[in-house]
């Protein structure tokens, strides 16, 4: 294989990139447990929502032929298996509680790391894949059929109504030592797919006030000339777009907007990509094909030197734009995971970051972050190793463009249309006899 | 001109001008009429815009002033931060000011005792046309001293008694103190202190991250305090929206603030000859050392010693004094205004109240309090304002809203003047040209909201606004682009809108 994706037509360097990506998920798993490491570097932990993303990613290996149909199974019913039987209670080192899981687990031990919070929206994303492979092994197979049983089993048991607190929203998390996380929920983010989850639970259904006490937060909103439900990091307007497809449903806030979820991405990224040509702090690279700011690695909190202008840049963060954070760091693997919404703008860009900075591809896997604008090394600041959040919504994403196969299983999964439905959402696929 | 030279020209006489306009040593309070008109309580500047407007109705007025003429406003709110604020603004430019092609020799510093010497000095120019001297050649009679209604009709000045036909409550709020165990043995500073001394605390601990706590974390960072400002709520400002307070917060640690945000102060102790403030977030319990504790957690109106009950005037503790309205209080001959009685605490409404509670009181016919379109900043870098409804307040109302945003990094006169964070966002109602609410975020916010004020209570729409021409270039300019934004999603299909809509867009956001 040429080491230069670029020189391969766009089927075949997507099929490259999707492939590369879905490397990590056999890379880093533990495949006692079936959990997958946080990111490649040495000692991760797992984290749940890589988990969530690896099982959805199974699923379109065995639809490319990566992994056989068998395989698959048995790496999904180790990870099932294993959160079903895991300590779930209110100690202090369970794996979860309530049905819900703590953010990071020990690879080997699977219990809570770092004193992290039981998490919300990353148990939703962990269920979501759950419930996407169990739409999937759909044979009679014992394998199969008890990843059904047990994907089942672990949806009914996360008690939604208890994770509202006595609010109308859901609490963001839970620590044994303090109770409740709640940072308020103000403004669009990455949840939809948290409260449609919570929603169509057939023990512990959300009401449907608690999905609209969240987009009473809404604001529609025209910025650098498009509409748009703003969220600034790009991740937030495709991590439940991995698993729903969006196109022609709407809620009520959109059926106002005379919009929906699908179109509102598009926006997203056209904004991106207007932000990036405009390039006020002038960043190297930024341009209408190479843009890509969102949630991710940086190079970290100290000032640091970039063309002769100190710059003050962050570490993990969630970047976002027009409003910022911006300090110069795009994330190279989004251009690529916006391929279903805006084919030609994600091959453009993905093809340019590639052409100038091939440094930002290893192995074919994108690193997390990268930063042209610091010039200490010659190839910029490079993120450490790759994330699992951002090789997974890679190999969906990508699946999504070219099969649909990920939406395709998910129109036909009964929690996700029953909670559809109970958030408010209508028309198009979802009125159509399941 | 050196810093000592300005000094020592700061002659003492600053002072000493100030309180001989405020509150002069020696003062003998006049012999009392047999009956006032209006006896006003209270010389900040809800009393002193009334005693204004019962000079204009040719009325006989006492007015009653425990400290000093102008309040908390002139004495030791607005006036004395904003000019602690100009020179951290200042310092932090010369600190940037080799980006402009500018450099200066040595390294710009603050010193805070000549900044405080030139705060003395603004106050007391300011303090100049106010002063009790031309109060007293508009025929009003002042009084210093603590005063007590002795009945319906009676106030009590120490030993002097002033009747009158009618009476305002003008006596405002005060720091808010707090019930966390510690506070009140150690001490702490709060508004009313904290502009006494001359030296800057080397470790500041701030307790309030609302805009009282982030402009003096953000304006004593910049001259040199290491701060910490501790928040129990999950942003600053909680009344701003996200975006805003997410482009503070940024603000505020590029400052070098350390900003702790859902966190809870559990108690203050002194240990090892340091004072700690003990904090909960997330259950993570957690200790900050500090020189000095601020604590601005609001503001509390000053309801107590002061008769009321005497006066059958109704008050509780938290809301204050009880007002119809027309702002008269349960007694029909005592009015209030400002923030002894009102939520919304800010100057400019504290005035406005005044003036209608005086109307009121003396007219044939009383005007209801309208529903005030208040404009309202927050004098951070970059500045944060807000006027008329939040989109969160209007979709609570079923009103769909649709927000036009020019980010200021898209306007020519903030990219020339480097002043290019934040946005103007003006909020419309959909599916017409209505301005509903703006907010602003930018370095001069505080000067761009009053011409969104003027925009909605002139009942201009979008569309108008587009076509009225702003000197180029300038910051204000983006408010004009929003309306071009407006203009090129909606050309000519929406009418324009009704008059009379910036009242009842303000009597939404009202409640």
């Amino acid at each position: 294989m040429p080491d230069d994706v670029t020189i391969l037509d766009d089927a075949a360097m997507i099929e490259r990139l999707q492939r590369g990506a879905f490397a990590y998920f056999t890379s880093y798993a533990n495949p006692e447990n079936g959990l997958i490491a946080d990111t490649s570097r040495v000692d991760s932990p797992c984290s749940i929502a890589v988990v969530g993303f690896a099982l959805s990613c199974y699923v379109v290996a065995v639809r490319r032929g990566w992994l056989s149909r068998e395989d698959a199974a048995l790496r999904t019913l180790k990870a099932v298996d294993f959160f079903w039987r895991s300590a779930n209670s209110d100690r202090a080192d369970a794996t979860g509680y309530k049905g819900f899981y703590y953010h990071f687990l020990d690879m080997h031990s699977g219990r809570r790391v770092w004193q992290c919070e039981l998490s919300l929206i990353d148990t939703a994303l962990l269920l979501a894949g759950m419930l996407c492979a169990a739409c999937f092994f759909d044979a009679d197979s014992e394998p199969e059929a008890q990843i059904r049983r047990l994907v089942h089993d672990l949806y009914r048991r996360a008690d939604w109504r208890w994770a509202q607190n006595d609010s109308g929203t859901l609490a963001q998390g839970w620590k044994p030592e303090g109770g409740f996380l709640h940072y308020g929920w103000e403004g669009y983010n990455e949840a939809t797919i948290l409260y449609v989850l919570g929603g169509g639970s057939p023990t512990h259904a959300l009401p449907p006030s608690s999905f609209a006490a969240w987009t009473i937060t809404y604001q529609w909103e025209n910025l650098l000339g498009r509409n748009i439900l703003y969220s600034g990091p790009l991740f937030t307007h495709l991590f439940s777009h991995a698993w729903l497809d969006f196109r022609g449903i709407r809620d009520e806030f959109m059926r106002e907007a005379a919009s929906d979820y699908f179109e509102n991405t598009r926006s997203a990224i056209a904004i991106q990509r207007e932000y990036a040509a405009r390039n006020p702090r002038g960043f190297a690279g930024y341009g209408a094909d190479l843009w890509g700011v969102t949630a991710g690695d940086g190079p970290g909190p100290d000032e640091m030197q970039s063309s002769g202008r100190d710059r003050r840049c962050f570490g993990y963060m969630s970047r976002g734009v027009p409003y910022g954070p911006d300090d110069g760091t795009i994330a190279p693997w989004v251009m690529a995971a916006t391929l279903p919404f805006d084919a030609d703008s994600a091959l453009r860009g993905t093809r340019s970051l590639l052409a100038r900075y091939p440094q930002v591809l290893r192995d074919d896997q994108f690193t997390s972050g990268f930063n042209p604008s610091l010039t200490e090394q010659a190839t910029g600041w490079l993120s450490e190793g790759c994330y699992g959040l951002d090789q997974g919504l890679l190999v969906m994403m990508i699946e999504n463009q070219r099969t649909g196969l990920i939406w395709q299983l998910m129109r036909g999964c009964a929690p996700i249309r029953r909670g559809l439905r109970r958030s408010g959402f209508a028309g198009g696929w979802l009125d159509d006899v399941a | 001109m050196s810093l000592e030279r300005v000094k020592t020209g700061a002659a003492a006489g600053d002072q000493d001008n100030y309180l001989r306009r405020v509150h002069p040593a020696g003062w003998h309070n006049p012999t009392p009429r047999a009956q006032y008109d209006l006896v006003i309580v209270g010389a900040g500047p809800a009393g002193l815009a009334a005693a204004e407007a019962a000079v204009r109705l040719g009325l006989s007025i006492a007015l009653v002033e425990r400290a000093c003429i102008g309040g908390n406003s002139l004495n030791l709110g607005s006036v004395p931060l904003k000019v602690l604020v100009r020179s951290g603004n200042l310092l932090a430019g010369m600190r940037d000011a080799v980006r402009y092609g500018v450099a200066h020799t040595g390294t710009a510093q603050a010193d805070l005792g000549a900044v405080m010497l030139r705060m003395r000095r603004i106050r007391s120019r300011i303090a100049e046309v106010q002063s009790v001297e031309r109060l007293r050649a508009c025929g009003i009679d002042v009084f210093f001293g603590e005063a007590r209604f002795a009945g319906k009709n009676r106030l009590q000045c120490g030993t002097q008694q002033l009747k009158f036909r009618k009476a305002l409550v003008a006596t405002g709020a005060r720091p808010k103190a707090t019930t966390i165990p510690g506070f009140e043995r150690i001490g702490y500073l709060t508004s009313a202190t904290i502009f006494d001394g001359d030296a800057l605390p080397g470790r500041l601990a701030i307790v309030g991250g609302g805009p009282l706590g982030c402009e003096l974390a953000q304006t004593l960072a910049r001259l040199g305090s290491q701060v910490t400002i501790v928040q129990n709520e999950p942003k600053f400002l909680p009344l701003e929206e996200r975006d805003a307070a997410e482009i503070l917060s940024r603000s505020l640690a590029r400052d070098g603030v350390v900003t702790r945000l859902n966190t809870t102060v559990v108690g203050v102790r002194e240990c090892g000859g340091r004072r700690w403030l003990d904090t909960v977030s997330n259950g993570a319990k957690n200790s900050i050392a500090a020189d000095a504790i601020f604590l601005g957690i609001g503001r509390t109106p000053n309801v107590e010693e002061l008769g009321l009950e005497a006066a059958l005037v109704d008050y509780a503790a938290h809301e204050g004094i009880k007002v119809d309205e027309h702002l008269r209080t349960t007694n029909p001959h005592i009015y209030a205004a400002g923030d002894v009685c009102l939520r919304h605490k800010f100057t400019n409404v504290a005035q406005a109240s005044a003036r209608l509670a005086v109307a009121n009181a003396f007219a044939a016919k009383r005007r209801r309090q309208p529903h005030w379109l208040i404009p309202r900043c927050t004098h951070c870098d970059p500045q944060i304002a807000h006027i008329g409804m939040h989109v969160r307040q209007a979709r609570q109302r079923a009103i769909a809203v649709h927000s036009f945003t020019i980010m200021m990094q898209d306007v020519d006169g903030a990219i020339i003047d480097g002043t290019d964070v934040g946005f103007v966002k003006i909020h419309v109602r959909a599916g017409s040209d209505e301005i509903l609410g703006a907010t602003v975020v930018a370095t001069r916010a505080s000067d761009m909201i009053n011409e969104l004020s003027v925009i909605m209570h002139g009942n201009i729409g979008m569309r108008r606004l587009a076509d009225i021409l702003h000197s180029y270039p300038a910051q204000s300019d983006a408010i004009r682009l929003a309306a071009v934004a407006w203009r090129a999603l909606h050309g000519s299909a929406v009418p324009p809108a009704p008059v009379r809509r910036a009242a009842k867009a303000a009597a939404a956001a009202r409640t």
